[in-house]
Formats: C-alpha cells, sequence, structure tokens
C-alpha cells in the first residue's frame, strides 16, 4: 500500500457523519482499496496520466462550510431545482427547496435509502475503477435523483459543486445516484467550477445511473475547475431495455483531471450518445477514458469527442467499445477528432473495438490535426489576421458540437465562457 | 492600380508563370482567358499571397505599394480581393462572423469605426438579398454544405460587403447554371463604378457577354500571348487556343 493510500483511509475514518447504514459499502471500499494495486506506468488504464500531483499533496482534512458559500463563481441562468456544493458540502442558502425526486442520503427517506442501498456502488465495476472503491470507502453524504415510473420531470437537475480554496489541502468526495424507472425522463447538468485561481483540493467525484425500460436522461456533466485542482471523475450508467442516455461532457484540464465514462447497454433496444469537448492548456491534462459494452442485441452507440491542446498541454482519449457475443445488430460509431495549436502539445487517443458478435455495424476513428491551412488562408485572405483565424478555427472546430445542445442556456453559457477562452467574443447571434 | 512585371512564379517545383506582365488601370475589367494549365488560378493565388505559390522574380505593385511584401490579409486590407474558384468550407464558424471580422478588419484599416453588430447584421441581410441568398445562410457555418452555385454567391457577397478596389473573380462562372451566372454578373456590374478594377479568370466565353471587359488576354504558358477587346473572346470560342500557343511559342 503506498503512503497516499494509507493517508485515504486514515481520512477515511475521520468521517464523523456517515449514516450508518452505509457502512458496509464503506467496508467494502476499504477494503478493495488497501488491496488494489497502485497504479504506475505498466498499468494500461492510466499509462499516460501519472498520479504523482496526487501523492505529492498532503491533504490535511474533510472539505468544510466556509463562509463564503457559493462565492463568485459563475452558475447557469436556469429555471431549475438547484442543488449547491462548496467544497462538497452542501449550501443550502444557494440551492433551491427540498424537491420530492431530489434527496441527499442523509435525508432519505426509509423508501428511497432501500433504493441507494440497491444501487450504489453497485453500477459501477470497482474491479476496474479504483477510484470507485475510494469513493465508497469515503462515502458519507451525496445525491439521489429518482424519477418514478411514468413520471416526467417538468424542470431540469441543476447539481453545482463548486472548489474553493482553504488554509490546507482538502478533499472532496461527491456522490450521486439516478434512478429512473421505466418510462420516467429527466434532464440532468452536473457543473464543476471554481470561484478562484488558486484551488488546493483534490475532488474524487462519481456518478452512477440506472436508466429503466423506456426511460431516457439528457445529461450535461461540465468539469470548468480552475487548473490546480485535482479531479477524477466518473459516470456510470446501466441502460434497460429501450432505454436511451443523451450525454454531454466538457472539459478545461488542470493539473491532474481524469475523466470515465462507462456505459452498459443491458437491455434490448438502448441507445447512448456521449459528445464530449476537451481542451486542456497551459500545462494542463485532461484525460478521458470511456467504455461502451453493448450486452444485449439491437442497442445503437454514438460518441464524439473532439479534443484542442493548446501550449505544452496533454489529453489522453481512450475510447473503447466492446460488443459482447449476445450483442447482435449492434450499430456503434466512435470518432474522436483532436487539433493541436501548439508544437508541445500532445494527444494520446487510441479507440478501440473489440466484437465478439458476428452481426454488428460498427466504426471507429480518430485524427490528430493542426489548424486547416487552406481554412486558414480563406479567413486572411479577407483581411482576417493570423491570430484571429487561428482563433476562428479552433473555436469552430469544438462549436459544431456545442450548437447541437438541446438546452439553450447550457450551449449559451458554454458558448460565452468558451468565446472568452479562445478571445473571439461578439454578440452576432 | 495594380501594375505586374515580369512576374515568375512557381508552385511545388515547377514554373508556371514566366515573365507576365500586367497594367490594370482603376476601372477597368481585365479578362484572362487561357487553356487549362496556362497559370490563370496561379495568377489569382499569387497576388492574393497563397501559402505554396512561390514568386521567384518581378514585381508587382498594388496601388504604389510593393504587393508581394504584404502578408495576406494586408493585401487583402489594402482592397485586393478573390473570389476563389473553390471557396472553403469551414464549419463551425457562422458565415456571420466570419463577415464581420474581414469588415471589421478592412474598416479598422480604412481608419473607420467598427459597424454595431446591428448594423452589421441589417446590412449582412440587405447585401445576402442582392445576391439571392437566403439570409439563414449568414448563421451557417461559413459555405457549409452549401451548393456550387451558393458558395459563389457567397463569394460576390464578400465582395460587395468588402468593397475592395481590385476583384479577381477566378473562374466564378464554371459550374455554374445560367440563373445563377446572371446573378453573379449583375452583382458584379452593380459593383463596377469606373474606379473599381476587375481581373476576370473564365474559361467560358459565355460570362463576358455578361460581365463585358474591356481587354481580354490569353495566358498560355505562363505570360500573355494576345491582347485585345471584348470581340477576341469571340474570336478564341470560335478558333481555340491552338493557334495562340502556337504564336507564343
Amino acid at each position: 500500500m503506498t503512503d497516499f493510500q494509507q493517508q485515504a483511509l486514515q481520512l477515511a475514518s475521520q468521517q464523523q457523519n456517515s449514516p450508518a447504514w452505509l457502512r458496509a459499502l464503506r467496508g467494502e471500499g476499504a477494503g478493495q482499496w488497501q488491496r488494489a494495486g497502485w497504479p504506475g506506468r505498466r498499468t494500461e488504464l492510466w499509462k499516460y496520466t501519472p498520479l504523482q500531483a496526487l501523492q505529492r499533496t498532503d491533504f490535511q482534512h474533510w472539505g468544510r462550510a466556509l463562509p463564503q458559500g457559493a462565492g463568485s463563481a459563475s452558475l447557469l441562468p436556469l429555471d431549475a431545482i438547484r442543488l449547491v456544493f462548496v467544497n462538497g458540502v452542501f449550501d443550502a442558502q444557494a440551492s433551491s427547496a427540498s424537491h420530492a425526486q431530489v434527496v441527499r442520503f442523509s435525508a432519505a427517506s426509509e423508501s428511497q435509502r432501500a433504493l441507494i442501498e440497491k444501487h450504489l456502488g453497485r453500477i459501477v465495476n470497482t474491479e476496474r475503477h479504483l477510484f470507485a472503491s475510494l469513493s465508497n470507502a469515503w462515502v458519507q453524504d451525496g445525491v439521489l435523483l429518482h424519477v418514478p415510473r411514468n413520471v416526467i420531470l417538468d424542470q431540469p437537475i441543476y447539481i453545482v459543486h463548486v472548489s474553493t480554496p482553504d488554509a490546507e489541502p482538502v478533499i472532496v468526495n461527491q456522490r450521486l445516484l439516478v434512478v429512473l424507472e421505466e418510462n420516467a425522463k429527466a434532464e440532468l447538468i452536473e457543473h464543476f467550477v471554481s470561484d478562484a485561481q488558486a484551488q488546493n483540493s483534490f475532488v474524487n467525484s462519481l456518478t452512477e445511473v440506472s436508466i429503466g425500460a423506456n426511460a431516457e436522461l439528457q445529461h450535461y456533466r461540465i468539469n470548468l475547475e480552475q487548473e490546480q485542482q485535482i479531479h477524477i471523475g466518473g459516470v456510470h450508467i446501466d441502460l434497460q431495455r429501450d432505454a436511451r442516455y443523451r450525454g454531454f461532457t466538457l472539459a478545461e484540464g488542470s493539473q491532474l483531471k481524469r475523466l470515465d465514462y462507462q456505459i452498459n447497454h443491458r437491455g434490448a433496444g438502448a441507445h447512448a450518445s456521449l459528445n464530449g469537448v476537451y481542451l486542456p492548456r497551459n500545462n494542463q491534462l485532461v484525460d478521458y477514458h470511456t467504455n461502451v459494452e453493448h450486452w444485449a442485441p439491437h442497442c445503437t452507440t454514438s460518441e464524439v469527442f473532439r479534443g484542442i491542446i493548446s501550449d505544452s498541454a496533454r489529453a489522453v482519449f481512450n475510447g473503447r467499445i466492446l460488443i459482447h457475443p449476445n450483442a447482435q445488430k449492434t450499430l456503434a460509431e466512435l470518432s474522436n477528432r483532436n487539433l493541436l495549436t501548439s508544437d508541445k502539445a500532445e494527444v494520446d487517443t487510441k479507440p478501440e473495438l473489440e466484437i465478439y458478435a458476428d452481426d454488428v455495424k460498427c466504426a471507429h476513428g480518430a485524427t490528430v490535426s493542426q489548424l486547416d491551412e487552406t481554412a486558414m488562408y480563406y479567413l486572411q485572405s479577407r483581411g482576417v489576421s493570423k491570430t484571429q483565424a487561428r482563433t476562428m478555427l479552433s473555436f469552430g472546430f469544438i462549436n459544431e458540437l456545442l450548437q447541437e445542445l438541446p438546452r439553450a442556456e447550457v450551449r449559451d453559457y458554454l458558448h460565452h465562457h468558451l468565446a472568452i477562452l479562445f478571445g473571439t467574443a461578439t454578440d452576432l447571434s | 492600380m495594380l501594375e505586374i512585371h515580369n512576374l515568375n512564379a512557381r508552385v511545388e517545383g515547377a514554373d508556371i508563370l514566366r515573365n507576365l506582365s500586367l497594367s490594370i488601370k482603376p476601372g477597368e475589367v481585365h479578362a484572362i482567358m487561357g487553356p487549362n494549365g496556362a497559370g490563370k488560378s496561379t495568377l489569382g493565388n499569387v497576388l492574393s499571397g497563397r501559402p505554396g505559390y512561390e514568386v521567384t522574380s518581378g514585381e508587382v505593385l498594388f496601388n504604389g505599394k510593393n504587393l508581394l511584401e504584404l502578408e495576406i490579409e494586408e493585401r487583402a486590407r489594402e482592397g485586393l480581393f478573390l473570389a476563389f474558384q473553390y471557396p472553403v468550407e469551414i464549419p463551425g464558424v457562422t458565415n456571420m462572423e466570419f463577415l464581420k471580422a474581414s469588415v471589421d478588419a478592412r474598416r479598422k484599416h480604412l481608419g473607420m469605426s467598427d459597424l454595431s453588430s446591428f448594423d452589421f447584421m441589417k446590412l449582412a441581410r440587405e447585401t445576402s438579398k442582392k445576391v439571392s441568398l437566403d439570409p439563414a445562410f449568414l448563421k451557417r457555418g461559413v459555405n457549409e454544405g452549401f451548393s456550387g452555385g451558393e458558395k459563389k454567391r457567397n463569394e460576390i457577397m464578400q465582395m460587395m460587403l468588402l468593397e475592395p478596389n481590385l476583384c479577381i473573380l477566378d473562374e466564378t462562372d464554371s459550374g455554374l447554371d445560367i440563373d445563377a451566372l446572371q446573378v453573379v454578373a449583375a452583382g458584379v456590374n452593380a459593383m463596377r463604378d469606373g474606379k473599381r478594377s476587375f481581373i476576370v479568370v473564365t474559361h467560358y466565353q459565355r460570362l463576358l457577354d455578361y460581365i463585358v471587359p474591356d481587354f481580354v488576354h490569353v495566358l498560355a504558358a505562363g505570360r500573355i500571348v494576345k491582347t485585345g477587346g471584348k470581340d477576341l473572346a469571340l474570336e478564341l470560342e470560335a478558333r481555340g487556343y491552338a493557334w495562340l500557343e502556337d504564336e507564343g511559342a
């Protein structure tokens, strides 16, 4: 066991206010964490993402309530059921009134508790996801979004995680469980944001999603923390018969940022689409690992990831689609395109298809390119400066994915945020 | 307006323009015709500064300035405009953004203030109607999914918005049906004001029925082998280019 593993376990024991009914899961997680081999350069799943930044930091304590609350973090202007957490601590003032379908674990009713016990830590495969076992060991509070059968939520659920600097490095464990029963429908926005440049937290964030038969989830997950933050996050989704998952994820880089998506097509006829954008710059890193497993026939997957890697930044994209023998008539597509805007930028991309069924249609591809010279020339030939042409083309590369977002408030927020980042802000619409 | 003296240029190691000279005065329309591979498109590309087109010798003065020393965007801001033979598709960058950036750059260079977004959008919508392009195209990606004719009309719209001094039309007529050709020609003719000059590069005499040139030049093997009035185009249509290539050799 490494020092970090040891230290993490000690922190787990400092948790005072965890519900007793979660004790079994915590124990299970702690055991797995303790036994797990620490990832190194030969560990395939962590090959390009060293964990030194995590090991170097001496985390002293858990995030605690700070007087500034949500501070100056810029939130989405959204008519939504809103829950705000600051360094992992629930901020009731910044959140909307409690809602029947959205509760914190600590406030769960008997039946909700049963639901949590049934699903929490059961959708994620902890053998494959080391930091999920840590999350289980650390679990105290979290959020349950439960949409009963035939219920369509008329408001989106907006969960905001604000990181704010504390006197000493802090640890935050974030947990979300989404259970959509048959024919239910919901929209969920997870938003990670910082309110100051200097950040000293390690956020381990895990979202588990169970989508019942013919139910549908629209899910946005936006990682816009400052670059000093360490973030390891995962989204793990089970889809039952004819269920639909539509996901969008966007991440700026940080000194260590690793994001995993695991999608399981468990029932026939399910559909998953996942689009993603990553934008590391300076010395940042973003590592996306996606793994889509088709266990049942007639399911479809569409996955598009695009990255712009600038300065001395690095990106890792590993997209795997695994078609099990029973998953006949699968349609699956995966595309990853990368734009390097500097000689020092780096991307390690690896699309993988593993097919064990004989009647499927699958396609995958990855490209790494620089800005299109002909497009540069075209813009310049109209008087646009080289610098401006470069930013317009970079922004255009990802804007294609932003334009498709169904929720206008998310689209506009990201458009505005990224236009500033790329220096192309205009008020043309 | 434009003085080209003994211009030599090469592309990918091959000499394409050989001692080409041409003088264009304000308000004149010059047609450049010639067989495939004569260097017609190279001329427009060299003048606009396209990367990969290397000038080996010669001089080009544009409004008295040494054009070849200017960056691509500086040439455009000075008032040189090339309507592309194959306009480039740029998904993700809207036509409106692109046009505003271009017009802002040109206006700034001329010491004029930026148009407000509101005024610009109004101007762009009006201009798009002049070239029979649905204003909805302004919100789409630059040339993204446009038909051949729509791309060419988009080029003419850019030309109208930028109000250049010298417009080079590089085979703007190729691939156009007669209706689209008339729209393009009407756009060009509306911009003839006695001061603005045009170089109309074309493979087909047909265009010159609609845009009537003051001069017709035949380009063969990288230089001008014959110059005449608008009637020369008709003669070329009847006789082809072979007799001139023999003359030029």
